[in-house]
């Protein structure tokens, strides 16, 4: 297994770079960036329209999000596939697409959390904004959000690190992650499977582990400044 | 929009029902190894707990395709020949997907259980205790069924999730729903004719699966002496 | 910015007001004025609606019947900007309610500056001002979360004078609290009701209503039952609820 990572680190960290695209470790890493990137701010649209006092908006937006969380993340990917070329007239990547159906997917996941993060802050707080002679866009926007996003950042965490995860599944529509990049490996290889898997396995065990352990450090590190909010 | 063929029909249908097993021996398969892990966890022995950690956060970390590929591509290889090849004569995509499917779920359920065990309060097992029971009796009449009941949502939220995932089976090669709806694709090019069925079935799955969820969540909460 | 001729327009007024929440009817024809400068206590057994009452003043709670007056203006007008007549309100919560991500300086800065669009050095020294009169201002920078009790209800009354509102609203500031802070937060609305500020509390504390208040209302199930000077209200209740009222709370203080 030794001799395997010597010869193939290269191929499982940058993928087939400078011989081809950018693939492997990084592109992982890449693409779970721009999806979380992307789906953060619809996220919390999505999440504040939940709770709004318009109720047809309440009504569309719940439809969307269930909808989403309904379908496997792998026909999502699919749906993209051909549905974005169709919609925008240019034959997309397969990186767009993979791109694309992250940032819905997460979107819907994250909208949740950020809507249950709202609806646990306590009525006291807006009424005190309220009292104040504050708006509800400003109450919202200085008092509720700051606090219920910093109250789900676990939850945010959490889905980060699915994120990166849910990046292998670019392997089936050929996306040059690092499933995709182990793959290769594999088909030139060819009679190591079982270390080439473990390879692969270790990889990501190790990052999501780690940034597990330093996101939660980060996010105890600030709630002890704030006094245990 | 013209319409599929009845074969193609029956050939989707086919894939629902591929989909439905794989999603039921995978979660009796992380259910009950979710069980083991939480009996073996308790019982406060520290290689016992170390050996179950690192099962967890191994199956927590690595992502449910790296799990399938690896049990389908890597396990078969360091299996003795006969009982490789008897595995590949008599379906081996799907026993491997289940097997990856609900170890890999099987983690999850075991922390969700445990949190649900760390909810009911220390002095529950001490009143039985006092009644009598010894340490099997007071698990299995009084904790066991109270964290249950305090676990059932996010549970159901498992068991969806695991339903969703099945599709990832198609990447080996498990004719389950998804790669039915790919193969009628192939050969038709009707996409969304073809994807709007299948998304349909899928939110079906989902939707009774939730409804029976609630139900059950109701029926727990009314037993356990709260207004439904 | 409002005359203290006495004998002019109430600061307050409540004309033949309901609310019922959904069948239970919690405010039943309430009809009561504060005069501008004034200070009423309201008081009551639990469940008498005198927090209800209070936090329909600014419009916290709806009404389904009546009117309600602050300074005149029918605060139901359809051409009332709600947000700018609560600034005129002054309202401190049972719960304190400071906004625990933001600083001691940053509550007690958030309406002059967010609200009022006021220049930061101006709301700041103000601020200051108003943390020094309820004696935190070496807690300025410090976080909601580090302060104790009594602390958060005096920032918070700070909080609430920031817009300077000829009005303040006191719904039971002290009924959260652990006793050995209670003195510190009557110790500031005692300051501010010597100071002329219209003030209507609503408060278990006998003790503060007797020192300094001009008025007490006492209600029962929803309904003004006494509205009387404190000497008469505490010397000679005749009321048959009050003296009742008076029995359970009195041996405790």
């Amino acid at each position: 297994m030794i001799d395997l990572i010597r010869e193939y680190w290269l191929t499982f960290l940058i993928g087939q770079y400078p011989n081809g695209p950018l693939g492997g470790l990084a592109m992982t890493i890449i693409l779970a960036f721009c999806g979380l990137l992307a789906s953060f701010p619809i996220a919390v649209l999505f999440a504040l329209a939940r709770v709004s006092p318009w109720k047809a908006l309440r009504i569309v937006s719940g439809t969307v999000v269930n909808f989403v969380r309904g379908i496997p993340l792998l026909m999502l990917i699919f749906w993209c596939y051909f549905a974005i070329p169709l919609a925008t007239g240019y034959a997309v990547s397969g990186f767009w697409t993979l791109v694309c159906a992250l940032t819905i997917y997460e979107a819907a996941y994250l909208s949740e959390v950020v809507r249950s993060g709202i609806q646990a802050i306590p009525k006291g707080q807006l009424e005190a904004s309220r009292s104040l002679g504050g708006s509800y866009a400003l109450t919202m926007r200085s008092v509720v959000l700051p606090q219920a996003l910093f109250n789900v950042l676990p939850g945010m965490a959490s889905q980060f690190v699915s994120t990166i995860k849910e990046t292998s599944l670019g392997y089936v529509i050929s996306v040059n992650e690092l499933t995709f990049a182990a793959n290769q490996v594999n088909n030139l290889v060819l009679t190591q499977p079982l270390q080439v898997f473990t390879i692969l396995a270790c990889i990501y065990f190790v990052l999501c582990f780690s940034l597990t352990q330093v996101l939660g450090r980060i996010e105890a590190a600030i709630r002890r400044r704030r006094g245990l909010i | 929009m013209t319409f599929l063929s009845p074969d193609q029909i029956e050939q989707l249908l086919w894939g629902l029902r591929t989909t439905v097993f794989l999603f039921a021996a995978s979660w009796v398969l992380s259910f009950t190894v979710a069980l083991i892990l939480v009996t073996v966890r308790a019982a406060n022995i520290a290689p016992l707990r170390w050996a179950v950690d690192i099962f967890v956060a191994y199956h927590r970390n690595v992502p449910l395709l790296v799990h399938v590929l690896f049990w389908y591509f890597a396990v078969p290889e360091v299996l003795p020949e006969p009982i490789r090849f008897w595995l590949y004569d008599h379906g081996a995509e799907f026993s491997l997907a289940a097997i990856a499917l609900g170890l890999g779920s099987s983690a999850y359920v075991s922390e969700d259980i445990r949190s649900g065990l760390r909810a009911i309060p220390h002095t529950q097992f001490e009143a039985a205790t006092a009644l009598g029971c010894g340490y099997i009796q007071s698990m299995r009449y009084i904790i066991v069924p109270q964290a249950l009941r305090i676990s059932l949502p996010p549970l159901i939220g498992r068991a969806l999730l695991l339903f969703k995932n099945t599709s990832v089976a198609m990447a080996i090669g498990v004719a389950e729903l998804t790669y039915q709806t790919r193969e009628i694709e192939n050969e038709t090019f009707q996409t969304f004719t073809v994807f709007g069925i299948a998304t349909v079935l899928y939110l079906m799955g989902t939707f009774l699966i939730t409804a029976f969820g609630s139900w059950l969540n109701a029926r727990v909460s009314v037993s356990n002496g709260r207004r439904a | 910015m409002s005359d203290t001729v006495p004998g002019s327009t109430p600061m307050v007024r409540f004309d033949a007001v309901d609310k019922w929440y959904g069948d239970n009817h919690v405010l039943k024809n309430i009809n009561f004025e504060v005069a501008k400068g004034e200070v009423v206590v309201v008081c009551g057994p639990s469940g008498s609606g005198k927090s209800t009452l209070i936090r329909t003043v600014n419009r916290l709670e709806p009404i389904q019947k009546g009117k309600i007056y602050l300074d005149g203006q029918d605060i139901y007008a359809p051409s009332l900007d709600v947000n700018a007549f609560r600034q005129r309100i002054g309202f401190v919560f049972q719960q304190f309610n400071l906004f625990p991500h933001m600083s001691v300086l940053d509550n007690v800065t958030f309406a002059p500056l967010k609200i009022q669009k006021r220049p930061r050095g101006e709301a700041e020294a103000f601020a200051r001002e108003l943390l020094e009169r309820v004696g935190l201002a070496a807690k300025a920078d410090a976080f909601p979360g580090f302060l104790s009790g009594g602390q958060q209800q005096r920032v918070a009354i700070a909080r609430a004078l920031a817009l300077n509102p000829p009005v303040m609203l006191f719904d039971e500031p002290t009924s959260a609290l652990d006793p050995e802070m209670v003195g510190e937060v009557l110790q500031v609305m005692r300051s501010l009701a010597r100071e002329g500020i219209t003030m209507i509390c609503v408060t278990h504390e006998m003790g503060f209503a007797r020192d300094v208040c001009d008025r007490v209302v006492f209600m029962d199930e929803g309904q003004i039952v006494v509205d009387a000077a404190p000497d008469a209200f505490f010397e000679n209740p005749d009321h048959p609820r009050v003296r009742r009222f008076l029995a359970d709370i009195l041996p405790r203080h």
